[in-house]
């Protein structure tokens, strides 16, 4: 059988994380597959029930990535996104997708490195802690 | 300081005596209308705006049931001002959520006088019914509910009640205090200068306050307190997963009710009634190809956590939600344990203080570092 690969659904802000992604990409660093990028404008714009659908539809992980406190391009959304990873974090934890699936993290445009230093490790803790337990279900796909 | 006049009455009295109170705040223009729980002609108790002094008389603070939360009652009164001054009166749970909308600005207490009830309880509305039909007043709800006994023929106070530590209001301007005021006796506090203002004018003596009363309220929220916390475990280990969350959820039809019913479900227009939920057919078919099944309809337990995301930080465990539910789904607990765990995170405390802001309206830059645990 096959190794595990977990399915991350990427949440990066089009201002940092995803340009840091761009200059990974330039600069001929690899990062795993499983990133699946959805660009978006701000990471405070990633509506809570995008994180939930994608762990209702089978995602592994979620990864959102924001810029550092204080150089958000529209001021303040990466702490709009904080408080709302908190609030999900706190409601998920209860039905078995704990804080090690649903990751945020503060990735500038310069960080290349950075963003693949994180799309591996998280990939590496998803591959020790198997499948949501959402994959398991034959109604994963509905709920 | 509170202040405080003392109302004893004879039995059967309870009502007459406390119509006499607010017919004389509407006589002396202290207020020029009332929002309180009246016996309506034909069957049942129900919020009622009154604004004639001679229409007060049904006035039945103390009924053991709660139709709505009044909450939505209150901020459809004052999103639009009208310009009066309205007296309600509100159970604890209805005064907490009505502190939320205020926050939400849908609601403005500028013009109202908050008359909390020490509140033992409320039956489901069908089961209040049974309770008239058997005779039960409010006077013998508050003496046996006092001794600890709610129960009735087959029915019971709602499982939200039960679980709930705050059986007197807190940000009232007026209370009505039963608890811990001795057997045909009742006593009406003045907590806040507008209290006070409205009590005087009706023509309020003040006296002393019930003796036993702050040990008699702390017993009953301690009680409540410990039931509270043996539901929350006994969810929680019932429910680590989302497919024991589904099998809660298993009759739930999208009805939407329990948002319906939910006086902090703020939305002016639910996300789950607009086009981003009106799949096209291809979809479900595509949905349906993917597993080989598609339960319909679709999204149940998505609309239930997204609602918790929405509402969790503001819920104050009134159960209007289980209340509400037409296929007898208990989803009350779902809310409250993810309210507790939600609150608890962001120091918050639902209806506590109408200066607390609400989690999701403020955010700063040194907080919460544990979430992506990077320092720069």
């Amino acid at each position: 059988m096959s190794e595990f690969e977990p399915k991350i659904v990427s949440f990066f802000c089009n201002w940092c994380t995803f340009t840091a992604a761009d200059l990974a990409g330039t600069s001929r660093l690899s990062y795993p597959s499983n990133i699946k990028i959805i660009r978006v404008m701000c990471s405070g714009m990633v509506d809570p029930k995008y994180v939930l659908k994608a762990f209702l539809n089978g995602a592994d992980g979620v990864l959102i990535g924001g810029c550092w406190p204080g150089d958000c391009h529209y001021i303040n959304g990466n702490l709009k996104a904080r408080r709302r990873v908190a609030l999900l974090t706190e409601m998920l934890s209860q039905y078995g997708i704990g804080p090690e699936r649903l990751w945020l993290r503060w990735i500038a445009a310069s960080e290349g490195t950075m963003l693949k230093e994180v799309a591996e490790e998280m990939t590496e803790k998803l591959k020790e802690l198997g499948p949501s337990p959402l994959n398991k279900t034959k109604n994963a796909v509905v709920a | 300081m509170s202040k405080y006049i003392q109302l004893a009455y004879t039995k059967g009295e309870l009502n007459t005596q406390l119509s006499e109170l607010f017919a004389s705040m509407l006589e002396n223009k202290a207020v020029d209308a009332i929002l309180a729980p009246m016996t309506q002609p034909k069957k049942g108790v129900m919020q009622t705006l009154v604004t004639s002094k001679d229409n007060v008389k049904e006035i039945d603070p103390f009924a053991p049931v709660m139709p709505v939360n009044s909450a939505k009652i209150a901020s459809s009164l004052t999103t639009s001002p009208s310009g009066k001054k309205i007296a309600m009166v509100l159970r604890s749970c209805e005064v907490r959520a009505l502190v939320e909308l205020v926050k939400l600005k849908q609601a403005d207490l500028d013009d109202v006088v908050l008359i909390g009830i020490d509140c033992l309880g409320r039956y489901e509305n069908t089961d209040f019914l049974k309770f008239q039909a058997k005779e039960g007043t409010s006077e013998s709800f508050l003496e046996n509910a006092m001794a600890g006994k709610t129960e009735g023929d087959g029915f019971d106070v709602a499982g939200a009640c039960k679980v709930c530590e705050y059986p007197v209001a807190p940000n009232v301007d007026i209370n009505l205090c039963a608890i811990g005021s001795g057997s045909g006796s009742l006593f009406i506090e003045a907590l806040t200068e507008k209290g006070e203002e409205v009590l005087s004018a009706a023509g309020a003596k003040f006296v002393n306050g019930p003796s036993g009363r702050q040990d008699a309220v702390g017993k009953i929220a301690k009680e409540r307190s410990e039931a509270r916390n043996a539901l929350f475990e006994s969810y929680r280990s019932e429910t680590g997963s989302f497919d024991a969350l589904d099998d809660k959820l298993a009759a739930c039809i999208n009805c939407y009710n329990c948002r319906v019913a939910c006086p902090v479900c703020y939305c002016k227009e639910c996300v789950f009634v607009t086009d981003t939920f009106r799949h096209k057919g291809e979809q479900f078919i595509g949905w349906a190809d993917n597993k080989g099944s598609l339960r319909m309809p679709t999204d149940t337990s998505f609309y239930h956590l997204t609602r918790i995301t929405h509402m969790a930080a503001f819920c104050v465990g009134c159960g209007q939600c289980t209340s509400a539910c037409p296929n007898d789904i208990d989803v009350m607990p779902i809310f409250r344990t993810s309210a507790q765990k939600i609150q608890d995170r962001f120091e918050y405390l639902a209806g506590r203080s109408v200066d607390e802001p609400q989690p999701l309206s403020v955010f700063d830059s040194d907080e919460l570092m544990e979430v992506t645990g990077q320092v720069k």
